[in-house]
């Protein structure tokens, strides 16, 4: 094609420019020559990997998964016995790491409002206080975090037969805490009736009381209302059902220990308390953050305009704090999840302590890292998802 | 040399920390074994390691010989590595506080007991607890200094190991006189050295140096007097310490390698002795036991250097 002497040099319909210089062919070659590289370099390290493994005879492989782990873990969710299989021992890992993730994110976030709502009190031994919690949980390891909660504060509670005994038929020991285990009566399975009938009652009341509210209608109480269904009903059903829907089971003490109840071991209570602790220290200072990023001249404008105290807070500054609170919040909340294989340090049986015990059983540390690595990024993956789901619910839905 | 040690075990490995030194039986091996190889038993570079830490270290070839109070059983023998000859034959053994008053694991029942996470003592306490009808709780941490540190306070009624371990452990709590080792043996322990697959004459080494130890006992050699035994009229002397014959070289080590070994760490008597002997801090009597030499009715037995 002859080429025309005025057309534009660089323009979209030049001919001139050969495939080797031009940019967008370039863009494309080189992503896929570096594509090209990091695939070479990671098939030949994994190639590597299985081929010296493969002559030493210890290729990975999955066939141990049904095999008779033979050995106990101290604590589990569900039955397991050391007859149960290599896969169960690993889900019991499993359970207890999410138990740990999920108790410890709730009481972070709590803790973590506290804190981050206190270090903005006008009241200056209330504000200094909170700053002194920050600093010293956020500028300290965790590990050594960990160790002393668990070695100075759990393990010098009083020996269990000098238990602390609190209402309830519930104890505190050394060995952990221990309150009567909650079990289902005969007729008990009615009062859950009761409950999710009081649920939905509060949420219908609740909707109601927003459209009213979004109507710019007086919404006469509903919402406490909705308060008084969710508590009331379930309340009700309980003295409904003779004798209670639910039987306890209270621990006494034997020869060695406080038998039967539910029990929360040292270990446990260490572990979550030092995550809670440790990373209510960071939400603090994020929620903190998000509360200041609000201008005061809408704080202001709001109060101008009549607005009580709490719809200020409901209405104009949460909503705009939450856009900026929520994505850092995620991070933290993947930060304590990985943060519980720490477990390890004090013997809490959680997945990452229990695979250790798995590979050096079964000689197959490649495979049981690879299938520990999946399911932390699996973990993290969901929880990531949940709170990008709730931040997109929280942004500006511009219209 | 890099050695896997256990690092924090009275009797096995453990730092003097007057002196830097790792001193214990296996420390000794690790000292042999580089007196043999490089001539000098100072050429090691030890490696504490857990017990989960094990068997990848020894397959990663991140240490060259492991000495870590290692139970030698079918499974890790195939899935680990290579085994040598027993270093010292243990049992697994169970500690309480004296006051407790227990004397048996039957008046155990419903006990919680502290164990190692990743060790055969784990395995074996689940089976004898299962075949004897006894429920336990256990508490299960990878570190030692955390076993033993939560049991010293109380999270345990017992501990539950090998017994050189207990014993071992034993005088670094507080009171050991208040602890008590049980009078049973749950398990056969014999504690060997593991190398890694692949390596045929790395693997005789080692288990040629470790019985280098127990045939210089059996001679009478020791680090002090094995100069005299120069010349002497013994064949199996000679052709131990390399006057005649090329035994050491068939290793591709100098022919007097043992020379070399028991200079540098005596015998295997003397080892032990050091280690566990009434000198020290564990206070042992090794007569009548299975760690005796052969010809004092124990399993201590060298096969023949020829």
């Amino acid at each position: 094609m002859a080429d025309e002497p005025n057309g534009t040099p660089n323009g979209s319909s030049g001919t001139s420019v050969p495939f080797w210089r031009d940019v967008r062919v370039l863009a494309i070659v080189s992503q896929f020559v570096f594509l090209a590289i990091v695939l070479l370099i990671g098939s030949y390290l994994l190639n590597n990997l299985i081929t010296n493994m493969e002559t030493k005879g210890f290729a990975p492989h999955l066939g141990w998964l049904d095999l008779r782990a033979g050995y106990t873990i101290s604590e589990s969710v569900i039955s397991y016995t050391p007859d149960d299989t290599y896969a169960r021992a690993l889900l019991v890992g499993l359970l207890n790491t999410l138990m740990v993730s999920v108790v410890g994110i709730f009481l972070a976030t709590v803790i973590g409002l506290i804190v981050g709502i206190a270090r903005l009190s006008t009241n200056w031994l209330v504000s200094k206080i909170a700053l002194a919690y920050v600093e010293l949980f956020r500028n300290t390891p965790v590990l050594v975090q960990l160790l002393v909660i668990y070695f100075v504060v759990f393990l010098q509670m009083p020996k269990v037969k000098e238990s602390i005994e609190l209402p309830l038929d519930m104890y505190l020991s050394q060995r952990g805490f221990v309150m009567p285990r909650p079990e289902v009566a005969p007729d008990g399975a009615i009062w859950f009736v009761f409950v999710i009938i009081g649920i939905a009652a509060a949420g219908t009341l609740w909707f109601l009381a927003g459209r009213r509210e979004a109507a710019g209608q007086p919404t006469h109480g509903l919402r406490w209302f909705a308060f008084a269904a969710a508590l009331g009903l379930p309340i009700l059903g309980w003295f409904l059902i003779p004798g209670g829907p639910l039987e306890f089971e209270n621990p006494e003490l034997g020869a060695f220990n406080l038998q039967g109840g539910l029990r929360f071991t040292p270990e446990f209570l260490a572990l979550t308390v030092t995550l809670a602790l440790f990373t209510a220290a960071f939400i603090a200072e994020i929620i903190r953050g998000g509360i200041q990023s609000v201008g005061k001249g809408q704080l202001e404008a709001a109060r101008t305009i009549g607005l009580t105290e709490g719809e200020v807070l409901r209405l104009v500054i949460l909503p705009q704090a939450l856009r900026v609170i929520i994505p850092p919040l995620t991070s933290q909340y993947l930060n304590l999840i990985k943060n519980s294989s720490l477990a390890f340090a004090v013997g809490y049986a959680d997945v990452f302590n229990v695979s250790r015990t798995v590979s050096e059983q079964t000689g197959q540390p490649v495979a049981v890292i690879i299938i520990v690595m999946a399911v932390y990024l699996i973990i993290s993956l969901i929880t990531s998802v949940i709170m990008n789901f709730y931040n997109r619910a929280v942004q500006i839905h511009e219209r | 040399m890099v050695c896997g040690v256990n690092g924090g075990l009275p009797g096995m490995s453990v730092l003097n920390e007057a002196t830097g030194q790792f001193e214990g039986m296996d420390a000794d091996y690790c000292r042999a074994i580089a007196a043999a190889v490089l001539g000098d038993p100072d050429a090691v570079q030890y490696a504490p390691l857990t017990a989960d830490q094990r068997a990848t270290a020894i397959q990663g070839g991140e240490v060259d010989v492991i000495f870590r109070n290692t139970t030698n059983t079918l499974s890790r023998d195939s899935a680990w590595g290579d085994f040598g000859p027993t270093i010292f034959y243990d049992g697994q053994g169970m500690m309480v506080p004296a006051a407790l008053g227990v004397s048996t694991l039957e008046e155990l029942a419903g006990a919680t007991i502290c164990v190692t996470s990743g060790t055969t003592t784990e395995l074996n306490l689940t089976d004898q607890m299962a075949f004897r009808g006894i429920e336990f709780t256990p508490v299960v941490a990878a570190e030692i200094d955390t076993v033993y540190g939560t049991y010293a306070e109380g999270r345990c009624d017992a501990v539950t190991s090998d017994k050189s371990q207990l014993l071992g452990r034993r005088t670094a709590l507080a009171n050991p006189a208040d602890h008590i080792i049980l009078d049973v043996t749950m398990s056969k322990e014999p504690l060997a050295p593991v190398v890694a697959t692949g390596d045929n004459q790395w693997a005789d080494i080692v288990t040629w140096v470790v019985n280098a130890t127990i045939e210089a006992e059996e001679q009478g050699i020791t680090d002090e007097n094995v100069g005299d035994f120069a010349g002497s009229d013994n064949p199996a002397v000679q052709r131990l310490l390399g006057e005649t014959g090329d035994l050491g070289a068939a290793l591709g080590l100098s022919n007097d390698f043992v020379v070399d070994v028991v200079s540098a760490v005596g015998n295997y008597g003397q080892i032990w002795d050091r280690a566990f002997g009434p000198d020290s801090p564990l206070a042992l009597s090794r007569e009548g036991t299975l760690n005796a030499l052969w010809t004092d009715g124990g399993l201590m037995y060298s096969p023949p250097f020829r």
